[in-house]
């Protein structure tokens, strides 16, 4: 398997694939019932202006999320 | 002929619902509020092909139906037919953003479950052909047996082919069926059994809630629901635990089972042609949230907003202003002088017509929220404002309501209803009043003209005290969200899981709608409160009766305003304040600018409508009994920072009393700003006078 990030340690316009998202009792659940799910292709568009939260792209919408929740989630980037 | 059914309408937020709600129903619609909690409840009417009137239900926007937010959980609660208020639909019309297909069916593929007969829409085709989406119409109908209504809801298309299906006697059942993971499927049929022998359920609901249990993990409850049957919970519990020892994700693969299906089905239907091309809302969003010109973005928006309210609500607010009067001198005209006579013009018209008076303003804000809201730029404004709402515990979404405070909090307040997460809400509502509102500048304008008299002081010293008040409400408003989330309110950092929606532009006809039903809910549910309290303080100011003869200033210095004034004096001096001061706050407590006709009125000074020569005047030569001057330069700014703290408003009073259900919240939030006023007035003006000022 090729090498994981967490999608917090993404670079800025990076794509990368879901590969594993650790559960939680409340957020995991929600971040999947928005799609983000292993297998999932996304990319990190960019962070808020102060560095946190993230916006990512997937499905063909606009997501955002804290760095604390990206922090659950393990990405395998993509090669550009 | 069968009584006709009910229909449901749900989809995600952002979706378009509400513009298909109002297409359908026009303005045939009744807004009220869900018993027990402050969600919206939005029913309209819809004649059938038929002529049959047919009820459809709006329901507050969801992703899921496994509930985070009060919204969703109305949402599934209905669906489910678990609140007592209302009965469960006949029939549900799920709408879908077409352009976002996916993650949009998720809420359907729940839905399906429920064993209704689904109507689906998919909207905004237009904008879906536009990204290069093609969506086989007939072929989702297919799959999920039911029917399926391309539809762009924002200029009518697609309308009568859904009134038509509305209108239908009979609509299949989905025939959509999906697996329900190995390890998991036992567990959902004994709860299914279990919620069908004990929860008395009928079995197709009983598996959809089964499904959703297993999903829900710490979801909201909410008031006016059947909780679940303690035998249910006790099964439920037994599998998560045995789940949790044996390492299986059950949330996870449930959620991940069903995304398959949805796959499945997406993969068959949708055809996107140009996979991740640059969208107009990409770009904007290149400016919008940008690193530099995303602060100026955001900045020019406010500055407009304040711009809006101060310059547009000037002239319909001085001609409330002037209604208000002739109506009172028409009423005088009209009835012989007398307790009656004066109750309404001074008791009602006074009380009732200052809150009226603030309209203009709540409108305006309420439209620009409104417009924020369905441009998508909200959600922009919360992304870029939450790193620094997130240092005293809240996220982004309490941005806009504090910062509509420094208008109105009347607004500020009602816009917390964006805000999921119950506690979050209530701490933004808790502070919210302490921005500087728009009625505490008569107050502030009036001390800084007592405090500098004359032109000799510079501007900039005015100026400053002013923003230096300014600065105080904001410091102490993050102050105590932090306080009241690491004490009172503690709870989980807020999630920031939010969907940036595309740019859309406004539909000015549902933002007015909005607006004035929102404004409506204001006038309707705090006008008995603001009545009742108008009433009360007029009585306090007009009894007893001071002898035949007495001046204005004499029949107030011998009510029991006056002599309430006296008893809070004790209170009060420690913080430098007298008892025609303390008149003052009692008064005021009605709207914070009533101070200044107080003072007029106590100080006998000419009433002179926006010119507050003479009163600075009066207040220049008040004097203490022993002949000390009351409005010292430390008075005057003490009792401004009292003004920044304390509640004195009874509209926020009624309007937190309605949203948080309860007298509760608003009592304690009066108590803990009246009290923070007077810590805070006692540090200034002890440690202003040991200084010697």
């Amino acid at each position: 398997m090729a090498a994981t990030v967490k999608l917090s340690a993404l670079p800025v316009g990076a794509s990368a694939v879901v590969r594993d998202i650790q559960k939680t009792d409340s957020s995991s659940v929600r971040l999947r019932e928005m799609g983000l799910l292993v297998g999932t292709e996304l990319t990190l568009v960019r962070c808020a202006p102060l560095g946190d939260p993230l916006e990512i792209k997937m499905r063909g919408y606009h997501l955002t999320l804290r760095k604390s929740e990206a922090s659950l989630v393990t990405v395998e980037p993509k090669e550009p | 002929m069968a009584k006709a059914p009910v229909y449901a309408i749900v989809g995600n937020p952002n979706c378009g619902k509400s513009t298909l709600f109002n297409a359908l129903t026009g303005l045939k619609q009744k807004v009220g509020n869900y018993p027990g909690v402050t969600v919206e409840k939005k029913t309209g009417t819809l004649y059938s092909q038929h002529g049959q009137p047919i009820t459809i239900i709006d329901l507050p926007g969801a992703y899921s139906l496994a509930a985070r937010s009060p919204d969703e959980a109305v949402t599934r609660d209905v669906l489910l037919g678990r609140r007592e208020d209302t009965a469960q639909p006949d029939r549900v019309l799920c709408i879908v953003d077409a352009t976002n297909l996916e993650r949009n069916l998720y809420l359907v593929h729940q839905v399906l479950d429920l064993g209704r007969p689904v109507i689906l829409i998919l909207n905004m085709m237009d904008l879906a052909a536009q990204a290069g989406i093609s969506i086989r119409v007939a072929r989702l109908s297919q799959m999920l047996g039911i029917p399926v209504i391309p539809c762009e809801a924002v200029n009518g298309k697609g309308i009568i082919e859904l009134k038509l299906a509305i209108s239908r006697h009979d609509l299949p059942l989905s025939r959509h069926a999906w697996d329900i993971p190995a390890p998991i499927a036992p567990a959902v049929a004994e709860l299914q059994a279990s919620l069908v022998s004990n929860g008395g359920k009928a079995p197709l609901i009983a598996r959809a809630e089964a499904l959703l249990l297993l999903t829900d993990q710490d979801s909201v409850r909410v008031a006016g629901s059947a909780p679940l049957d303690a035998k249910t919970q006790e099964i439920l519990r037994s599998w998560q635990s045995r789940w949790e020892a044996q390492g299986v994700d059950w949330a996870g693969t449930l959620v991940s089972s069903r995304y398959e299906a949805i796959g499945r089905l997406a993969s068959e239907v949708a055809q996107s042609a140009k996979p991740s091309a640059q969208t107009l809302s990409d770009r904007i969003d290149a400016v919008v949230i940008h690193p530099l010109w995303g602060w100026v973005v955001l900045a020019l928006v406010m500055t407009l907003l304040f711009f809006s309210i101060f310059k547009f609500a000037q002239a319909p607010m001085d001609w409330i202003g002037d209604g208000n009067a002739a109506l009172a001198g028409w009423i005088r005209g009209l009835m012989p002088d007398g307790d009656l006579r004066n109750l309404l013009t001074d008791g009602v018209i006074g009380g009732v017509g200052t809150i009226v008076t603030f309209l203009p303003q709540i409108l305006i804000l309420f439209f620009f929220i409104g417009l924020l809201e369905s441009t998508g730029y909200m959600a922009r404004a919360a992304f870029i404002m939450d790193r620094l709402m997130g240092h005293v515990g809240l996220n982004g979404k309490s941005f806009i309501p504090l910062l509509s405070s420094y208008a109105c909090a009347i607004p500020g307040i009602m816009a917390t209803r964006t805000i999921e997460d119950p506690k979050d809400r209530l701490v933004t509502i808790l502070v919210a009043p302490l921005m500087s509102c728009s009625a505490r500048l008569p107050v502030y304008l009036l001390m800084i003209a007592a405090l500098f008299p004359g032109p000799t002081y510079p501007i900039a010293a005015k100026v400053g005290i002013m923003v230096l008040m300014y600065a105080l409400g904001t410091i102490g408003a993050f102050g105590f969200a932090w306080l009241f989330k690491r004490t009172l309110l503690r709870g989980k950092p807020p999630l920031m899981i939010m969907e940036l929606p595309p740019y859309r532009l406004p539909r000015i006809k549902d933002v007015l709608l909005q607006m004035t039903e929102r404004a409506g809910l204001f006038l309707k549910n705090a006008g008995t409160v603001i009545l009742a309290i108008s009433i009360v303080l007029w009585l306090l100011a007009a009894y007893p009766k001071s002898p035949a003869g007495a001046t204005a200033t004499e029949q107030l210095a011998h009510s029991f305003a006056g002599r309430a004034g006296h008893l809070l004096e004790p209170v009060i001096k420690p913080i430098g304040f007298d008892w025609h001061i303390g008149i003052g706050l009692i008064s005021s407590f009605a709207a914070r600018e009533v101070f200044v006709s107080t003072m007029g009125v106590v100080f006998s000074a000419e009433s002179g409508g926006e010119d507050t020569t003479s009163l600075r005047h009066a207040l220049n030569a008040a004097r203490w009994p022993d002949g000390r001057v009351l409005f010292t330069p430390l008075v005057c700014i003490t009792l401004m920072v009292f003004y920044v703290f304390a509640m004195q408003c009874m509209s926020t009073i009624a309007v937190v009393r309605r949203e948080t259900n309860s007298w509760r919240w608003p009592l304690f939030q009066t108590a803990y700003m009246t009290g923070a006023a007077w810590i805070i007035c006692f540090i200034v003006y002890q440690s202003g006078t040991a200084l010697g000022f």
